[in-house]
C-alpha cells in the first residue's frame, strides 16, 4: 500500500507536467481565433493541473524511491491516466462524440496507432487536429522517457520505468552514464529530427499547419492526418517521398540516431544490427507489391504503380498507417503482406510497434541454430547478432514475448469475432491495433474507419493498442499473483 | 654478454639453454619456484636467483646493475612490463625484452616507442607459434616455413617425395624447370646427415631439403620436391586456447575450420568471438566425436592444446581415422624423435619457434632474424652488412670469393625490396641483408666475425 501511494505521487507529478502540454492546442486556438476550443483546452489544462497537484499534495508524505517492480504498475497506470485526461478535450470539443470514442481517439493518438473514429477531419477545428497529432508525438518517444528527462524526482527508479516502457528486448544500453541524460539525449534527437521533418514537408509544398501536424505524426510513426483522405489529399509525389524518407528514419533506433548525430558519422548506422534489414525487407517488399499490382494491371502506368506501392508499403510496414490509395481493393496478398511487415519492421528503440526487427532476427537465427545443432550435435553455437552473442536468457524472453504476442492477437481476434465482426475485419483490426499501425481491412479498411465499431469493439481495440505500445508484458505482469505478493 | 632471464617456464628454460650454450654469454635466471631453479641449474650452466621477478631487491641480487640484456618471460604480462620499467628506471639496462601476450597491449604500437613503456622489443610466443602453424597449413607439404626480410623471402624445409620434378635429378636441372623463378636449395639432409648441395648433387627420395625463395615462388618450388598435394580446404583444430583460437581466426576466412574445445566455458567464449568456425564442445580424443565430424575428410588436423600428451594422442587417433595430415604441438624434443613413424606429420616445438627472436638480440653485428632449424642443430640467420669496402671482409666481394666457415653458406640477399638468390658471382653491397644457412650452429661465432666489420 505504501508503495502504491508513492506511485500515485509520481502519477500526480506526471499529470501536472502533462497539463503543460495543452499549450500546443491553446496556442493553435489563439492563432486561428478558435475561441470555443481555446476555452475547452484551457479548462482541460487547468483541470489536469489541479488533479495532478491534488494527487501530489495528498501523497506528499509517501514520496519514496520506487522499487523496480513499481515501474510496471506506474507505466500502465500513467498511460491509462494520461490517455483518459487527453480524451476530455475530444469529449468537449467535438460534437456528438461518446466517451468511448473520445478515449479510443486519445489512445490511438498516444499509442501512435493512428486509427480514427472521426469523420470530417478537414472541417475539425485546428486546435483539435493539433491535439491529435501532438498526442502522437508525445506517445512516440514515450511519456515516461520524457518524465525521466525532465523530472529529477524519479531518481534511480527512472531506469526501471524507462525499461518498462521502452520498446524492444535489449534495454540496458544507456547512452550516457545517467539515465536522465540518456532520456534527454533521446528526446533531443527526436525533437531535432521532427523539426527537420516539418521543414522538409513545408518545403515540399504542405501548408504550414499541415506540415507541423504531419511532422508530428510521421516522426512518431502515428498516422493521424488532418484530412479524411489522409496523404492522398495532397496528391504530391514529392510530399510522399519526403514522408517515406522520414518514416524510414523513424523506424530506426533513436539511440543510433543520437550516436550518429553526436559524432557526425554514418558508421553508427552500419554498426546497427537492425537498420540494414529495414531497407532489405522493405526494398524486397516494394518490388513484390509493385509486381502484384502491375501484373493484374491495377494502375495504368508503371511509375504510378511504384509510387503507390512504395508509399503504402512503407507507411503500413513502419506502423504509421498513412495512405494514399484504398489498398483494400488491391489483391489480398498486398495488404496482408503489408500488415505482416508491420509486425517486424520497426526497430528496437524506434517509435514503431509490433514484435520489432530485433526479435524477428533472433527468432530467425534461433531457427537456423536449431537446424545447425541437429547436424553438429556437439557444436557450441551462440546466437550472434552483428557479431555480438545474444545470451540465452534474452532468447527465451523473446520466444516468450512472441508467444504472448500471438496469443494476444488470437484472443482479441476471437473476442471481436464473438462480438459479431467478420473474420477479416476482426483479424486485421487486432493486428493493426496491437502493432500500433492504424487501418486494417474490411469494415475498418483504409476507405472507412473505426467509427463503425460498437462500443465494446472499440474498447477491445483500445486495449489492443495499449498492450502493443507498452509491449504486453508490462501490462500483463500486473495480473500475475507473484507481482502483488510481498 | 650478461643476460638476465625472468621466469623459468617453458620458454625461459629454452632461452637459458640456448643462450648459455654460447660461451660469450653469462646467464642468470630468476623465478619464484626454487625447485624449478634447482633443476635448471643442475642441467644448464646458469646462475639462478629465487624471488619475485619484479621486485627491485630481487633484480639487484640477480645483477641487474651490469646486465646488458633483460628478458622478462614470466607468465604475467604486467610483471614483465614492470620489471622492464624498473630496470630502466634504476639501472638504464640497455636492452629490455618482454613477453606480452595480451593483444590489448601489443595492438597499441605507440606504447612501445621510445619515451613510453621501457620495453624495447615485445615477443608473444603464442602468436609466433600460431603464425608458424598458419604458414605450414597454407603451404601444404612443408615441414617448416620461416620468414626473412618481413616475409619477402622464405626458407622452407620439406621432404623429397616421388613425383617431385627434381627427385632423381641433379640440382643443376632446376633452372631448366623454373627458368624465371628465384629459388635456391640451401641444404640437403640425407639420413639425418648434412650433404653440401652443389650442381652435381642428385636429389633422392626422403631427403630433407631446405630451399629459399621469394614468397610468390614457394608453391612452384615445392612442386619440384614433392608431388603437388591437393588443396587444403578442411581444417580441424583440437584445442581452443590462445593458439587454437588465434589459429581459427587466421584461417576461418579461407578454410572450413572446426575447433574442438573441452572446457564448456572456454568453448562458449571462443565461439562468441569466431565468425565462420564451427566450435565443438568435447574431447579431441573422443573417437565418436571425430567420426561424427568427418575427420576422414579432413585435410589438416592440428592438435594445439596445452597438453602435449593429448596432442600426440589426438593427432595419432585422427591419422588412424583418416585425416590427411596431422600436426601437433610438442614441447619435449624427445617426443619429437618418436614422431618419425608418420602418424604425426609435423611436430611443432614452441620453444624452438620462439627462441630465434631472442637469439637475434644477443648476436654481435646487426642480426635481424635468427631461426632455429632441425630442433636447434642448424640455424638460419639474416644479418645486415654495414661499412665500407676497405674495412669489411665481405662488401664488394663476390660470394664465391668469400671463404665461409665449414657448413655455412650464403643462400640469398635481400636488397631493398628485391630478393636476390646467391650465385658465386653475386657481389655483396653495403646495407644488403644476407641470409646465411648454418648446418652446424657451432659455427655461429665464426660467421659473426666474418660479417661484423671492425
Amino acid at each position: 500500500m505504501r508503495s502504491l501511494l508513492a506511485i500515485v505521487n509520481v502519477l500526480g507529478a506526471l499529470l501536472f507536467l502533462f497539463a503543460a502540454y495543452y499549450l500546443l492546442p491553446v496556442i493553435t486556438a489563439l492563432v486561428y481565433g478558435e475561441t470555443d476550443e481555446l476555452w475547452v483546452f484551457l479548462q482541460c489544462a487547468a483541470a489536469t493541473a489541479v488533479a495532478g497537484a491534488a494527487l501530489l499534495l495528498v501523497t506528499r508524505r509517501h514520496r519514496a524511491e520506487l522499487k523496480p517492480r513499481d515501474g510496471y504498475l506506474l507505466v500502465s497506470l500513467s498511460w491509462i491516466a494520461v490517455t483518459a485526461a487527453a480524451a476530455v478535450p475530444f469529449l468537449l470539443g467535438v460534437p456528438r462524440l461518446s466517451f468511448t470514442d473520445a478515449f479510443f481517439e486519445s489512445m490511438s493518438g498516444l499509442s501512435t496507432t493512428g486509427s480514427t473514429v472521426m469523420t470530417g477531419l478537414d472541417s475539425l477545428p485546428h486546435a483539435v487536429n493539433m491535439w491529435r497529432c501532438a498526442l502522437h508525438w508525445l506517445g512516440g518517444m514515450g511519456i515516461i522517457v520524457l518524465a525521466v528527462a525532465v523530472l529529477p524526482l524519479l531518481g534511480v527508479g527512472g531506469m526501471q520505468m524507462y525499461r518498462a516502457e521502452a520498446p524492444g528486448p535489449v534495454k540496458d544500453a544507456k547512452l550516457t552514464p545517467r539515465i536522465t541524460e540518456t532520456a534527454k539525449a533521446l528526446w533531443l534527437s527526436y525533437a531535432g529530427m521532427t523539426a527537420v521533418c516539418i521543414l522538409a514537408l513545408w518545403g515540399a509544398g504542405m501548408p504550414g499547419f499541415d506540415a507541423i501536424c504531419h511532422g508530428f505524426s510521421v516522426m512518431s510513426l502515428g498516422g493521424f492526418s488532418t484530412h479524411d483522405a489522409s496523404v492522398g489529399w495532397f496528391n504530391s509525389p514529392l510530399i510522399e517521398f519526403v514522408m517515406i524518407l522520414f518514416m524510414l528514419l523513424a523506424s530506426i533506433n533513436f539511440s543510433t540516431h543520437f550516436m550518429a548525430l553526436r559524432k557526425g558519422e554514418f558508421s553508427a548506422y552500419r554498426r546497427d544490427p537492425e537498420a540494414r534489414w529495414v531497407f532489405v525487407w522493405l526494398g524486397a517488399s516494394v518490388v513484390a507489391v509493385t509486381l502484384a499490382l502491375w501484373l493484374p494491371g491495377i494502375y495504368p502506368d508503371l511509375l504510378g504503380t511504384i509510387r503507390h506501392s512504395a508509399f503504402n508499403v512503407v507507411a503500413l510496414a513502419t506502423t504509421s498507417g498513412f495512405m494514399t490509395e484504398d489498398y483494400a481493393q488491391w489483391p489480398i496478398f498486398a495488404p496482408m503482406w503489408m500488415l505482416f511487415l508491420s509486425c517486424v519492421i520497426p526497430n528496437t528503440g524506434s517509435t514503431g510497434g509490433g514484435i520489432k526487427m530485433f526479435r524477428a532476427l533472433i527468432m530467425i537465427k534461433q531457427a537456423f541454430r536449431e537446424m545447425f545443432v541437429l547436424v553438429h550435435p556437439a557444436a557450441v553455437a551462440p546466437l550472434k547478432i552483428a557479431g555480438q552473442a545474444v545470451p540465452n536468457r534474452v532468447i527465451y524472453s523473446v520466444l516468450a514475448f512472441v508467444f504472448v504476442y500471438f496469443m494476444t492477437v488470437l484472443l482479441l481476434t476471437f473476442t471481436l469475432l464473438a462480438s459479431g465482426m467478420d473474420f477479416i475485419s476482426a483479424f486485421t483490426a487486432t493486428i493493426a491495433s496491437v502493432n500500433n499501425a492504424g487501418p486494417g481491412l474490411g469494415t475498418v479498411g483504409p476507405a472507412s474507419n473505426y467509427g463503425v465499431l460498437t462500443d465494446f469493439q472499440t474498447w477491445v481495440c483500445a486495449l489492443a493498442m495499449l498492450l502493443g505500445r507498452i509491449e504486453i508484458f508490462t501490462f500483463l505482469i500486473l495480473f500475475t499473483p507473484s507481482f502483488w505478493r510481498k | 654478454m650478461k643476460v638476465l632471464i625472468l621466469g623459468a617456464g617453458q620458454v625461459g628454460r629454452t632461452a637459458a639453454q640456448n643462450l648459455a650454450r654460447e660461451p660469450a654469454n653469462e646467464v642468470t635466471v630468476v623465478d619464484s619456484n626454487e625447485e624449478v631453479l634447482r633443476d635448471l641449474q643442475s642441467r644448464v650452466d646458469v646462475r639462478t636467483v629465487a624471488g619475485n621477478a619484479s621486485f627491485p631487491s630481487v633484480l639487484v641480487a640477480a645483477g641487474i646493475a651490469d646486465t646488458d640484456l633483460l628478458v622478462a618471460l614470466t607468465s604475467s604480462d604486467e610483471v614483465n612490463m614492470i620489471a622492464c620499467e624498473i630496470a630502466n628506471a634504476l639501472y638504464r639496462t640497455p636492452t629490455k625484452i618482454a613477453r606480452i601476450r595480451a593483444g590489448e597491449y601489443t595492438s597499441h604500437d605507440r606504447l612501445f616507442t621510445p619515451g613510453m613503456l621501457a620495453v624495447d622489443v615485445w615477443i608473444n610466443p603464442e602468436q609466433l607459434v600460431t603464425e608458424y602453424i598458419e604458414r605450414l597449413i597454407r603451404n601444404p607439404g612443408a615441414l617448416q616455413v620461416v620468414d626473412f626480410a618481413d616475409g619477402r623471402a622464405r626458407l622452407v624445409g620439406m621432404l623429397a617425395r616421388r613425383g617431385g620434378l627434381l627427385v632423381g635429378q641433379q640440382l643443376r636441372t632446376l633452372k631448366d624447370h623454373m627458368p624465371n623463378a628465384d629459388a635456391r636449395i640451401a641444404a640437403i639432409y640425407r639420413n639425418g646427415r648434412f650433404v653440401p648441395p652443389d650442381g652435381e648433387t642428385v636429389v633422392e627420395e626422403d631427403d630433407e631439403i631446405f630451399f629459399v625463395a621469394a614468397r610468390d615462388h614457394i608453391q612452384r618450388m615445392m612442386n619440384e620436391i614433392t608431388r603437388a598435394e591437393g588443396k587444403v580446404r578442411k581444417v580441424i583444430i583440437a584445442g581452443g586456447g590462445h593458439i587454437g583460437f588465434r589459429l581459427a581466426q587466421l584461417l576461418e576466412k579461407d578454410f572450413q575450420v572446426k575447433l574442438i574445445e573441452r572446457n564448456p566455458d572456454r568453448a562458449r567464449r571462443v565461439s562468441e568471438r569466431l565468425e565462420n568456425t564451427i566450435v565443438l564442445g568435447g574431447d579431441a580424443q573422443d573417437e565418436e566425436l571425430l567420426i561424427e565430424e568427418n575427420v576422414d575428410d579432413t585435410d589438416v588436423f592440428a592438435a594445439v592444446t596445452n597438453s602435449e600428451e593429448a596432442n600426440v594422442l589426438s593427432a595419432m587417433l585422427a591419422k588412424r581415422l583418416g585425416a590427411r595430415k596431422t600436426l601437433a604441438i610438442i614441447n619435449r624434443p624427445s617426443y619429437g624423435e618418436l614422431m618419425d613413424n608418420r602418424s604425426i606429420d609435423i611436430a611443432v616445438s614452441p620453444p624452438t619457434v620462439t627462441i630465434g627472436s631472442l637469439l637475434a638480440r644477443v648476436r654481435r653485428g646487426d642480426v635481424v632474424r635468427v631461426h632455429s632449424l632441425r630442433r636447434g642443430s642448424a640455424e638460419a640467420l639474416e644479418t645486415v652488412v654495414h661499412g665500407t669496402q676497405d674495412r669489411s671482409r665481405v662488401i664488394g666481394r663476390s660470394i664465391g670469393d668469400i671463404s665461409m666457415p665449414n657448413g655455412a653458406s650464403i643462400i640469398a640477399l635481400v636488397r631493398g625490396e628485391k630478393v636476390v638468390m646467391a650465385h658465386h658471382d653475386t657481389l655483396i653491397e653495403t646495407e644488403d641483408h644476407v641470409i646465411v644457412f648454418l648446418a652446424d650452429r657451432r659455427q655461429v661465432e665464426a660467421v659473426q666475425k666474418l660479417f661484423h666489420s671492425g
